[in-house]
């Protein structure tokens, strides 16, 4: 604690690292009371695993190579479903963004299908594509393709018309309109859809993979629930939790380096 | 008198425009058979009441209005300047001005007409981070980058503070005396019409009502005799009585300056407007 009372007497950068670092006091504290209480036999581990045992847990998870190769598998399913949902989306968000046709063509349906609950096709897919991968990265596809094409959609259709008058009096084609002016100002729009995106990715694949999986994190989980092992499905749980944080984190960094223009960033 | 260029040689015209009639939707006639000539290298100022059809008048020039009739004869070399600076807010200064040169040295023909209007050291700012004078000397230099025959200005003073106006309006009669586009510079403002055009053009009821040769020597100044009682007829003309000749016209100028605290919304245009508030409360 002595480095926090010191960096607030240093002016700049030290009260600077010491307001960012300030935040993850309060979820440290929770931890450490969590493990005093479990420690006291406050808690029974049936009911929740010590933070401790939950360390061992992850450690053991780790050097045995089986967390390692569930989390590759899942890795995986997610990256093929957001992949499939992003070109779907963008491509959907293109077509309808660019044109009136392609607007009547399918905006209106996609918007329909938007409402529907999409983890309730769960019963569906497993009828359609059976119970192996296909239906796992389906969902996860579907479920990201929505956020993409709406906010692709909406980010195009937001383009200040004024900044595209001045693109047609400096003699843009069409082509170059779109490069430089449509697309780039449709960019933070689709940014934040990404990052909506992501996060209903991992969505899709808890709920998938716990319903019918041999394999992936799910699959984890749930066979853990089976023999009460609460420290693994919490292991489980903190694994979800670094993969949804360095998911948003990426995006941060992607956004800080095509949004740097933006005001927001420029002040940083 | 004819010691001003563009008087001197009798310039081919490089606008034309006739019996232009143009609606909106049901409405009644905007622009009425308006006839419009400009000839090469010639400054034009284009005033008229707010909602007069100045504006449709320019993007009808600027090729922006698909759907007037009449003939309208326009070179294809032509550049705009709107009240704001509609910089593209992701491409870099000097991007922004480079933006449809299709040349190999387009960089350095952008980076040169940044200098030109005294941006040299900002080539790679974001647009976002200059301030609206800036923003606006930009904008100019990414309309005559383009080495236009025709330079269409829709009121680009009007959002900006007191003296930074001033100091933009010099810098575009600096520009039209070094590359002598033809000017056609829509404004509210009478003085500022008065001191940069050869002809001051007003708008009314769909048509070029008034047309006045302004045969003032340059640099001109407000004050002079001759511009005062250039400056009372364009005021007649525009049916604003005038009480006291020396003070500025509220019903005129006040659009303008209103519009002068929102652009003072950065912090350079503040100190700016504060500079001018202090010149003026020491003379
Ligand atoms: N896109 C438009 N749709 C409908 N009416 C318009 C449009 N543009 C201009 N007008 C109308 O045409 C008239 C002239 O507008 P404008 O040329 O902008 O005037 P000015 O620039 O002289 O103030 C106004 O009455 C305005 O409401
Ligand atoms: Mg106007």
């Amino acid at each position: 604690m002595s480095a926090a009372v010191a960096s607030t007497t240093t002016p700049s950068t030290g009260s600077g690292q010491w307001l960012r670092y300030r935040r993850y006091l309060p979820p440290l504290l929770i931890v450490v009371l969590w493990q005093v209480a479990a420690s006291a036999g406050l808690i029974p581990t049936r009911t929740l695993a010590s933070p401790a045992m939950i360390a061992g847990t992850f450690a053991e998870l780790i050097t045995s190579g089986e967390l390692p190769r569930h989390l590759l598998v899942s890795l995986g399913r997610v990256a093929t479903g957001l992949g499939i949902g992003i070109v779907v989306g963008t491509t959907f968000a293109l077509i309808a963004g660019l044109s009136r046709r392609g607007e009547d063509l399918l905006d209106a349906t996609l918007q329909m299908l938007r409402t529907l609950p999409f983890l309730a096709l769960v019963p569906l897919f497993i009828l359609w594509f059976g119970i192996g991968e296909t239906p796992k990265i389906a969902l996860v596809a579907l479920g990201t393709m929505f956020p993409i094409y709406l906010t692709l959609f909406a980010g195009i259709r937001g383009v200040d018309a004024k900044l595209i008058e001045a693109g047609s009096t400096l003699g843009l084609s069409r082509r170059e309109q779109l490069l430089h002016i449509v697309l780039p100002g449709a960019l933070p729009s689709a940014l934040v859809g990404l990052r909506y995106a992501l996060g209903v990715a991992w969505l899709s694949l808890v709920v998938a993979e716990q319903i019918n999986a041999d394999s992936g994190v799910g699959f984890l989980v749930m066979s853990a629930r089976d023999f009460l092992r609460t420290d693994i499905i919490l292991v489980g749980l903190f694994v979800y939790a670094i993969l949804g944080l360095s998911a948003d984190q990426i995006v941060r960094v992607l956004e800080r380096r095509v949004l740097a223009w933006r005001p927001s960033f420029l002040k940083d | 008198m004819n010691a001003h260029p563009a008087l001197t040689a009798r310039q081919h015209p490089v606008v034309q425009v006739s019996n232009l009639v143009r609606s909106f939707g049901q409405g009644s006639n905007v622009l009425d058979g308006l006839d419009l000539t400009i000839r090469s290298g010639e400054f034009v100022a284009l005033l008229g009441r707010s909602g007069s059809g100045k504006s449709t008048l320019l993007r009808t020039l600027a090729g922006l209005d698909e759907a007037p009739a009449g003939t309208v004869t326009v070179p294809a070399e032509r550049a705009v300047v709107f009240q704001e600076p509609r910089l593209i807010p992701w491409k870099r200064v000097w991007a922004n001005v480079a933006l449809g040169l299709r040349t190999a040295d387009a960089r350095e023909r952008a980076a040169a007409a940044l200098t030109e209007v005294g941006l040299n050291h900002r080539l790679d700012a974001w647009p976002l981070t200059l301030s609206g004078g800036e923003a606006q000397r930009a904008a100019l230099a990414r309309a005559l980058v383009r080495e236009p025959k025709l330079l269409l200005l829709d009121e680009p003073f009007a959002a900006l503070d007191a003296l930074t106006r001033l100091k933009t309006q010099g810098l575009v009669a600096s520009l039209w005396r070094a590359h002598r586009p033809a000017v056609l510079l829509v404004t509210h403002d009478v003085d500022e019409a008065l001191l940069l055009a050869d002809r001051v053009l007003i708008l009314d009821q769909g048509r070029i009502g008034f047309d006045l040769h302004v045969n003032l020597e340059r640099p001109r100044r407000h004050g002079q005799p001759a511009f005062s009682s250039l400056r009372s007829r364009l005021l007649r003309e525009l049916g604003v009585e005038e009480e006291n000749p020396d003070e500025p016209v509220e019903e005129l100028r006040a659009p303008a300056r209103s519009r002068a605290p929102a652009a003072s919304a950065t912090r350079e245009n503040h100190a700016v407007w504060a500079a001018s508030t202090d010149a003026l409360a020491r003379s």
